[in-house]
């Protein structure tokens, strides 16, 4: 961008005739849309290109086994997919898993920043410390979790267990989905805390004062002051891990492979193993297609709970 | 700085992926398998040999590897010039014209010293497409000195039910000691190759003359509960989670008394680098129970080179390498002698060095000599493969029974929940391939 | 009898303590990988964990000896910084003109841009395999670059427009007064002013690149591969592999760890997707 260029428009400026506001307004219109649209049509492209030919590929017999047998075939993947043993489990499970981690990461977050809000001693050291887990691949936690902690011989959990006297619990088998809920909890709560914890710095310090002098309890307070203020960061949270958490794959991946049976299969994994466990693409094609459609509505129901909190000042 | 640096930095990158031309570069997909991983070590004397060949590794496990293997071929990507695949996928992907033809390998290459049955499992219609790197059967691994002291003799080739007695008898969970560790982990090459074999010795198959599935037979149900019974109630904690590497990791800390699976566990049993139980263990043939038909499977790992692959002479040339007598002298050279690759070369099993250094081989010969991949069911069946049915359904199938053995031994549903499951899932599967209406 | 400012203290310390117990828990995991990977293999499968052992570096050596760690990092260096960098230049003056020039079409666009995440990758691995098959982009840094400058730029538009949404428009007002074009204005007022926004959204981009799986595992084979790539070469390989498997963890995730660390000032001012008034 050359500076020198600037004087000699301004003098341009200066000395042509007043521009109308209309066409200030035209000009403001053509540049938003030149700014705007870079974006706006690399991200149609990568929409369109990839959904037509899922489109297509949903409407044909394609196995990569067995290519070159391509007929047309209507609407029978979609009826597979729909009538697939592991689609209602994955629908529940989908439903769940998002559901629980959500309300684990708002409760336990709120809780956190509430309480890192106070000085102590360390509390740079701390808040480091609680966010860390962000940052670590969703494949390592999940492998570090499997491996290391739950693992019911040899993992750290069973040690505490038997300390305590008690037979360690085979974790992958009897509790699979709250192993799962427990590992992407532990990634995504550090996310909630590192969002809440920025709002909790902008909170009315005189405020809370002012209601402590009132008398108010510090369940008061909390309830009646800090909520409040952090309603928005609450549902920032909740609509970008909404995002993320529809399509949990690595953890449950790495760990249960979606079993045992399909307790742990959320639509993510159901669509995965269709479409490279049995390299059925036309019905993991279907699948996606059902997916995206299910994430939409979720979508758009959330945005009409919390929608304004997202996009209007409040 | 930081602008300026990284778009610099991102062209330089791009510029140097497309250099190397002229040395022929050969990408080699493998699993991360001990086996392999000596390979990709000892690959350093084929590129001296050979200056003009570069090779590349991309080493995955093997369920990984598999969906990246498949994808690429399938849509000819071209990403690899030798490729790790088994027996299952080697005579369906070479029939499609997948794979390029191993012949005219070099007469020093003595092909008539690999095992006829492996050479049969790697080709299709007479046509060899991978070369074997290692191969394998199954069999029973049991601890010698509990056997001993607990008063117990392992026969030659126990039957399932004697199994689950011996299992009884040395299930001592409160000492961390397992009666028995088996594959329990959902998937086609993991728990179903287990009970696959298993069910082969209850008399049942996967499919009958018309390719249906028999899983609402008395066979099946027998198998399955017995499975179900004997790991639940005499097996470590989460099994339903253990493949493989687990048990092997189980029984080479001493937490199991007896195991069943792949004889290639032989050298990493008695491996004192990884294993506290090196000279207590045993070895049986994999157990019978109404027939000692397909009781132990045949696997092999060989190297084949896709037809897409723009380097295939070079590849060739390391494939024959990586599967050569020569290559298997560098290896006992290098890490022993009882690490030569097994299961693949009479030659290997008539060195009576290597017989002596290790204990396994016997049981290992004799399993590989029993396994018959066309005759491995009691009943007739339409297929040939022990442990699967070489159709390309039968992956896709297995995925999903294997899922649901899985459930059962968990508990997240009973035996005949999963076997009518079972059932249903696979004529779903074969009336989607067109096998019947 | 406590004064009130003994009270006060008493509270502090106990809040305090509180604080950092929950903080080490939730390290713990972090921490208990680092030190496994010092552990030989049979102390790492060892019954009941030990907290005390000889350190070894055996598993770092043999990771060396095995793999090339710093090509894998170099891949993962190239990709995130690049797709961050491609993703900016497109997220910045999308959201200068979703800010300022808003029209009714605005929230439907940005909701739209975010909508576009929801399709499952695995649902369209095929599609975009052939799609880089036929461009020639399978296992190239450039082909992850673009991949994943397009998973996150919805969310990079979005954060950098709720910046932009809080700056006063008279300042920008002020500026076109001065005769400043739409470019001037961007750089040399509205990118001075929020600095910290763009930074933390600079910064959340890096962490996601780094840290997908998914793409990285599926699109490349060894040239482009990243650290993700490097994992997954040693999880569940046969026999002891437990302190292998925490060693390489460690290493691929010990840049980007440290990385937040040291910019865990930046992130926490500015994450905060316009969500504090």
């Amino acid at each position: 961008m050359s500076i020198s260029s600037l004087p000699a428009e301004g003098t341009a400026h200066a000395s042509a005739p007043p521009v109308t506001v209309h066409e200030e307004r035209q000009r403001q219109s053509r540049l938003s849309l030149a700014m705007v649209s870079p974006s706006v049509a690399v991200l149609l492209i990568w929409m369109a290109v990839p959904l037509a030919m899922t489109i297509y590929f949903s409407l044909i017999r394609y196995n990569l086994l067995y290519p070159g047998d391509n007929d047309f075939v209507g609407l029978e993947n979609y009826y597979f997919f729909l009538t697939d043993e592991g689609f209602t489990a994955g629908m529940t499970n989908t439903l769940l898993l998002v559901c629980s981690v959500l309300l684990i990461s708002v409760v336990v977050g709120v809780l956190i920043a509430v309480l890192v809000d106070t000085s102590f001693w360390g509390r740079g050291i701390v808040r480091v410390l609680l966010i860390s887990p962000f940052f670590i691949m969703p494949t390592v936690s999940a492998l570090v979790w499997k491996n290391l902690l739950l693992h019911p011989v040899s993992g750290v959990f069973a040690a505490v267990w038997r300390f305590f006297g008690a037979e360690p619990i085979d974790w992958f088998a009897t509790y699979p989905m709250e192993a799962i809920i427990l590992i992407v909890s532990w990634q995504w709560v550090p996310f909630a805390v590192l969002l809440l914890m920025t709002a909790m710095q902008s909170l009315d310090q005189e405020q809370k004062d002012a209601a402590r002098l009132d008398g108010a309890g510090p369940v008061a307070i909390f309830w009646h002051i800090t909520l409040p203020h952090l309603a928005r960061p609450i549902a920032v949270v909740v609509m970008i891990e909404t995002i993320f958490l529809l399509s949990i794959f690595a953890e449950i991946f790495t760990t249960t492979g979606g079993g045992p049976g399909y307790e742990t299969t959320n639509l993510a994994y159901l669509i995965y193993s269709q479409a490279l466990l049995q390299f059925d693409v036309g019905l993991a094609s279907a699948g996606g297609l059902v997916a995206v459609l299910l994430a939409n509505i979720a979508a758009f129901i959330l945005i009409r709970m919390i929608g304004k909190n997202l996009t209007d000042k409040g | 700085m930081k602008q300026r640096l990284i778009p610099s930095l991102l062209v330089s990158s791009m510029a140097l992926a497309s250099l190397g031309a002229q040395a022929a570069t050969v990408t080699i997909g493998t699993v991360n398998n001990g086996d392999m991983i000596r390979m990709q070590e000892l690959s350093g004397a084929f590129e001296q040999a050979h200056p003009d060949i570069k090779l590349e590794w991309v080493v995955l496990e093997e369920n990984v590897l598999r969906q990246r293997l498949t994808t690429d071929i399938a849509t000819g990507g071209g990403q690899f010039d030798v490729m790790t695949i088994g027996m299952y996928e080697a005579p369906i992907w070479g029939k499609k014209g997948w794979l390029a033809p191993m012949d005219n390998l070099p007469a020093d290459y003595d092909l008539a010293d690999i095992f006829p049955s492996v050479r049969n499992g790697l080709s299709s219609e007479g046509t060899l497409y991978g070369l074997p790197f290692y191969s394998e059967s199954s069999m029973t691994y049991y601890r010698t000195d509990l056997f001993e002291a607990a008063g117990l003799s392992m026969p030659e080739q126990p039957s399932w039910d004697q199994v689950r007695d011996f299992a009884k008898a040395l299930h001592k969970p409160a000492q961390e000691q397992y009666g028995i560790c088996l594959r329990g982990k959902a998937g086609w090459g993991e728990n179903m190759a287990l009970v696959s074999a298993m069910s082969n010795a209850f008399g049942a198959r996967w499919f009958d003359e018309q390719w249906k599935p028999e899983f609402n037979g008395s066979a099946w149900k027998d198998t399955i509960s017995f499975y179900v019974d004997l790991l639940g109630n005499y097996g470590p904690p989460g099994a339903s989670s253990n493949g493989f590497n687990e048990n092997l990791a189980l029984f080479n800390s001493g937490k199991c008394a007896i195991w069943v699976d792949a004889t290639v566990a032989g050298s990493f049993v008695t491996d004192a680098s990884q294993s506290k139980v090196t000279d207590k263990v045993g070895f049986a043939l994999a157990p019978q129970q109404v027939t000692t038909k397909g009781a132990g499977w045949l696997w092999s790992w060989g190297l084949a080179i896709p037809a897409s692959s723009d380097a295939k002479d070079a590849a060739k040339a390391f494939a024959t390498w990586a599967t050569s007598k020569e290559y298997s002298q560098l290896v006992a050279d290098k890490f022993g002698i009882a690490a030569m690759p097994p299961g693949s070369r009479a030659s290997t099993y008539a060195n009576a060095e290597y017989m002596a250094a290790a204990p396994f081989a016997a049981k290992t010969l004799e399993s590989m000599d029993r396994a018959d991949p066309d005759d491995s069911t009691l009943k007739p069946s339409p297929y040939t493969g022990i442990q699967f049915a070489a159709i390309p359904e039968f992956q896709s199938i297995a995925t999903q029974v294997g899922k649901l053995v899985s459930g059962a031994l968990a508990g997240s549903m009973t035996v005949d929940e999963a076997l009518s499951s079972s059932q249903s899932v696979t004529e779903r599967e074969m009336k989607r391939a067109r096998y019947y209406q | 009898m406590l004064t009130l400012k003994q009270g006060r203290q008493l509270q502090t310390v106990l809040l305090g303590t509180l604080a950092w117990l929950v903080a080490l828990t939730i390290f713990f995991p972090i921490f208990w990988m680092i030190l496994t990977s010092f552990k030989t293999e049979i102390d790492a499968f060892a019954t009941p964990p030990q907290l005390f052992f000889t350190p070894t570096l055996e598993n770092y050596l043999h990771i060396d000896a095995r793999s090339d760690y710093f090509h894998f990092a170099w891949n993962s260096v190239v990709v995130s910084f690049g797709s961050t960098l491609l993703g900016m230049l497109l997220a910045v003056p999308a959201a200068y003109s979703m800010a300022f020039f808003e029209t009714k079409r605005t929230k439907s666009t940005l909701l739209w841009m975010l909508s576009t995440k929801m399709l499952p990758p695995v649902g369209v691995l095929v599609p975009i395999y052939l799609i880089f098959k036929d461009f020639g982009l399978l296992d190239t840094k450039f082909g992850l670059v673009l991949i994943y400058t397009l998973i996150n730029l919805p969310i990079m538009v979005w954060m950098v427009y709720t910046y932009f949404k809080e700056i006063p428009k008279d300042i920008l007002e002020a500026a076109r007064l001065d005769g400043a074009t739409a470019l001037q204005e961007i750089y040399r007022v509205l990118l001075p002013i929020s600095k910290g926004g763009l930074a933390s959204t600079v910064l959340l981009s890096l962490i996601l690149s780094w840290n997908e799986a998914f793409w990285s595992l599926n699109l490349t084979a060894s040239s482009a591969a990243p650290l993700t790539a490097l994992v997954a070469s040693y999880s569940s390989p046969e026999g002891l592999f437990w302190a292998k498997l925490s060693a390489v963890s460690t290493l691929a995730c010990a840049p980007i760890l440290i990385f937040g660390w040291l910019s865990q000032k930046q992130l926490v001012r500015g994450l905060s997707f316009g969500a504090v008034k």
